[in-house]
């Protein structure tokens, strides 16, 4: 028999070194080092361009509508599936969205409505066969990949069609107007960016206040100063930078908003725990009295939504919606959410990974695009990093 | 007559288990030989040893085999020998057809191309011996369980077998196909073909054994033989059963009140074959504070009457009455089983118990998020303090509540699973095998715990095949056997032999 008293088997984790803990959560942090690592390698191959706030600009434009995506395919992925349509679905929302406004005279905002709800719907259409009538998600989303195709075609006639209305066309080219008047510089986007990192602060000073309270292990002070310090001026840092240039395209607050969203609903709801659990052992999670299959339901018409929106965002950005548009796009998402650190058998990966995952795969596009890679290295080039970041984190996880 | 088989001081041992102790058993050539003990005795594993699964060196002892001494270092070692083993589990491919399946692995083949007619005549040559009238074409799918097993055997035939190793061939056949497989036995020894048949149905080994050796807990008891005398099944039971019982269950004094739960007629089929009733009629009721067993041989139905009872985890067409303090209660989705003051732990923790990959935390807040969130949002505080509650309460060893389940060991990842249904503070705990896979040590904090629920006032249904285990523990015994409650029994009056009496003779109608 076992004597030993539960004080005993209570006591305090030992206090952990700096080294220890970067180890122990190599994971968390390996990720968005290298993604610092690839940046820096591009500024400086790039002789600095690559953080020019006109290039900064336009890499969170090309990337907002992959990052949006993301959000979705990581619930996807970390409830055991993968969705290949969402490629198709950009564009057929993108289609639409133009027939309504350009063809049929809807105004602006009722086409946004309407397209999110079929995006909506398309997903919900997919989701039941996944859910309900358990057919492989690939097999369902492989076939909604050539219909959505297909009827992006059908729906365009094989032809561009554009320009949108200019109120449209904000979306994706707007900005966020100064409301404090700044000459060239926008005092509003380095407001928007000290709100954040006070909130950003303030969330995680309270949690560790949380795990100090109930003798949990913490990182050690120093590092916690360190990792909130550094991003805080990488956040302030990236607001002057656009704050010089027009200030906060309007793309990137939705697209905060909806990181910062989609985070909390991950960490803290009751629904994204619940999806990490369907996904980690589905049986345990169903006799657990978890709805599993209305969880992988709604996974899918979330998927739906969001790739609606992207698609709206991709088409505003272009100002035509054409019968090309979203062609492949699912390959970068779901890469960006592999890379991110998401396992492929379900149950695991993070928001954060997801973002800094699509922002590694943008950073690489836009860095050799402007170096001249041609579009054929850059490919061969992604697959390999992809491959790579996937291999080490395999080989991490068996350590 | 000469041993075909001599296996001596045959030792084998798990990280912290020691499951074979030198056992010792010789199978004379041309012999039926039983091998009987209760589950967890050591017969499936001492065959794993025999056949190359556990290969030489794992092991310590000596095995010989036709007068040598034979070192296996895989399957393909023992069946070329002709020792080939046929499990209870068939190790059939369900969409290959009969002759397809019998040369899996074994192809009459010329430089990679089958020749199909060869393996099709043949094949109906073996059918024709084991009694099979099918052809050789049906999809092994399309036959029923006893026919597969025909099919197992034609398949042993065919690789030239000259020892035949049989674990529980009968146990989910009817009599008729019973029959049928221990008259191929006979068939077969008079063919020179010896056997080793593992079974629970001593009627069965009665009739066609010419030796019975008896295992328990992982050591040889005795060897009987059956050819100078008739051997009585009592007399197999008293070898089976006759260990002494220790001090290996916590004391306590049952408080028992009122009736609080209640099952009646309750029903299920097998979920895809409809026409197959695996829970038949069942009725029992737990009273406040009590601790009630339910007694049987795995495949007996008890885990599948318990799932079907949890929100219709298995089976379908269920039907039957619930209710939980004289009410009726819906248990027909996990949710509401839940929700009606339910909670089951299930036997098998890894695939249906955890969510191995997330912390104890996590693990253990799972069937109750509601009691730590408010509007949807998970309370960090109030679930880390329920965690590390529970981690003290039901002393889990682990460095600390964000410890991942996958690296616990067996009695603490039993211990997060019970603490999950703890905190959906349950009415009725039903406890599946709630010690399977446990060290000795570990087993006894599981019961301490088990008590402690019973003593708080909680009805626990306690489902072990640990026949000491469920005499040490409850405090009212049910018996089932194939789907049905045979027997009941007060722990004052109930002994093994007696349960064991009970499963023999409604196995034999």
């Amino acid at each position: 028999m076992d004597t030993r008293t539960a004080d005993e088997l209570q006591a305090p984790p030992s206090k952990t070194s700096w080294m220890e803990f970067i180890k122990a959560h190599f994971r968390d942090y390996g990720m968005l080092l290298s993604l610092l690592a690839i940046m820096l390698f591009f500024q400086v191959v790039t002789n600095g361009t690559l953080l020019r706030p006109l290039n900064l600009t336009n890499l969170v434009l090309q990337n907002s509508y992959i990052v949006i995506m993301a959000l979705g395919m990581l619930l996807v992925i970390v409830a055991g599936h993968i969705d290949l349509s969402v490629g198709s679905i950009v564009g057929f929302v993108g289609g639409l969205a133009a027939m309504m406004m350009v063809r049929w005279g809807f105004d602006p905002v009722t086409t946004t409505v309407a397209c999110l709800i079929v995006g909506g719907l398309i997903g919900a259409a997919q989701g039941y066969w996944v859910a309900y009538f358990k057919v492989p998600s690939f097999i369902v989303t492989l076939a909604g990949m050539l219909v959505f195709k297909g009827l992006t075609l059908a729906l365009l006639g094989g032809m561009s069609v554009g320009p949108f209305p200019v109120a449209f066309q904000r979306l994706s080219s707007g900005f966020i107007p100064d409301i404090f008047g700044g000459q060239g510089f926008n005092y509003t986007a380095l407001f928007l960016g000290a709100a954040s990192v006070a909130a950003m602060i303030y969330f995680s000073v309270r949690t560790r206040a949380n795990q100090l309270k109930h003798a949990v292990e913490t990182a050690p002070f120093g590092l916690f100063l360190f990792k909130n310090g550094l991003l805080a001026i990488l956040v302030i840092a990236f607001c002057t930078l656009m704050a010089t240039y027009r200030g906060l395209p309007n793309v990137l607050v939705i697209m905060a908003v909806l990181v910062a969203l989609y985070a909390f609903v991950t960490n803290r709801t009751t629904i994204g725990r619940r999806i990490y659990a369907l996904g980690g052992n589905e049986k345990a999670a169903k006799l657990s009295g978890i709805k599993t299959e209305r969880l992988t339901f709604l996974t899918f018409v979330n998927m739906g939504v969001l790739a609606g929106l992207a698609g709206l965002i991709f088409a505003a950005r272009l100002n035509t919606a054409t019968p090309k548009a979203g062609l492949g796009f699912e390959l970068d998402v779901i890469a960006a959410v592999f890379i991110g650190g998401a396992s492929a058998t379900g149950g695991v990966g993070k928001v954060t990974g997801a973002v800094i995952g699509a922002f590694v795969m943008g950073v690489m596009n836009n860095g050799m695009s402007i170096l001249g890679i041609g579009i054929d290295y850059q490919q061969v080039i992604k697959g390999l990093v992809l491959l790579a970041a996937v291999s080490l984190d395999v080989y991490n996880r068996k350590k | 007559m000469n041993a075909i088989l001599e296996m001596r001081g045959i030792t084998k041992s798990f990280p912290g288990v020691k499951a074979l102790d030198n056992v010792n058993i010789t199978v004379k050539a041309g012999e039926i030989h039983a091998l009987v003990g209760e589950n967890g005795a050591g017969k499936s594993t001492l065959m794993k040893v025999l056949s190359g699964v556990y290969p030489y060196g794992s092991y310590s002892g000596e095995i010989r085999y036709e007068g040598r001494e034979r070192r296996f270092s895989g399957i393909s070692d023992s069946e070329a020998l002709g020792i080939i083993i046929i499990h209870q589990e068939l190790a059939l491919v369900p969409l290959l057809s009969i002759a397809e399946n019998i040369f899996l692995g074994n192809e009459p083949a010329t430089y990679g191309v089958i020749d199909w007619s060869l393996a099709f005549a043949k094949t109906k040559e073996l059918l024709k011996v084991v009694g099979l009238d099918e052809s050789p074409e049906t999809l092994v799918t399309n036959l029923g369980v006893g026919k597969q097993q025909l099919v197992e055997i034609a398949k042993a035939l065919s690789k030239k077998v000259k020892l035949l190793i049989l674990d529980e061939p009968t146990a989910s056949l009817n009599e008729r196909d019973s029959d049928a497989l221990l008259r191929l036995l006979l068939q077969f020894k008079a063919q020179g073909i010896s056997s080793i048949l593992i079974s629970h149905k001593l009627n069965e080994i009665s009739k066609v054994a010419d030796a019975i050796t008896v295992l328990r807990d992982g050591s040889t008891v005795e060897t009987l033989d059956c050819r100078a005398e008739t051997i009585s099944e009592d007399r197999i039971i008293r070898g089976m059963v006759g260990r002494t019982m220790e001090d290996r269950y916590p004391k306590r004094e049952p408080k028992i009140g009122e009736t609080i739960f209640q099952v009646e007629n309750w029903c299920a089929y097998h979920p895809l074959h409809s026409n197959i009733q695996v829970v038949k009629n069942v009725g029992l009721k737990i009273h406040r504070g009590e601790i009630v067993g339910i007694a049987g041989l795995m495949g007996a139905g008890r885990t599948e009457f318990a799932m079907s009872l949890f929100g219709r985890s298995y089976g379908q067409n269920i039907s039957g009455r619930v209710t939980l303090h004289g009410k009726p209660i819906d248990v027909s989705t996990v949710e509401k089983a839940v929700a009606n003051g339910i909670a089951y732990a299930t036997e098998d923790r890894k695939t249906y118990g955890l969510i191995l990959a997330d912390d104890i935390r996590k693990n253990v807040t799972i069937a109750n998020l509601e009691g730590v969130s408010t509007n949807l949002v998970i309370d960090d505080i109030r679930e880390l303090s329920v965690a590390n509650d529970y981690r003290a309460k039901m002393r889990i060893r682990s460095s600390s509540v964000f410890q991942e389940a996958v690296n616990l060991s067996g009695g603490n990842q039993q211990k997060v699973v019970l603490s999950k249904w703890l905190f959906s503070d349950p009415e009725i705990l039903i406890l599946d095998e709630p010690t399977r896979g446990i060290d000795v040590g570990a087993k006894y904090e599981i019961y301490t715990i088990i008590n402690r629920l019973a003593d708080a006032g909680k009805g626990v249904l306690m489902i072990s095949s640990e026949m000491p285990e469920l005499l040490g523990m409850c405090d009212r015994i049910y018996v089932m056997n194939e789907g049905s409650l045979v027997a009941e029994f007060a722990s004052t009056e109930a002994s093994q032999e007696k349960i064991m009496h009970a499963i023999v003779k409604t196995g034999r109608r």
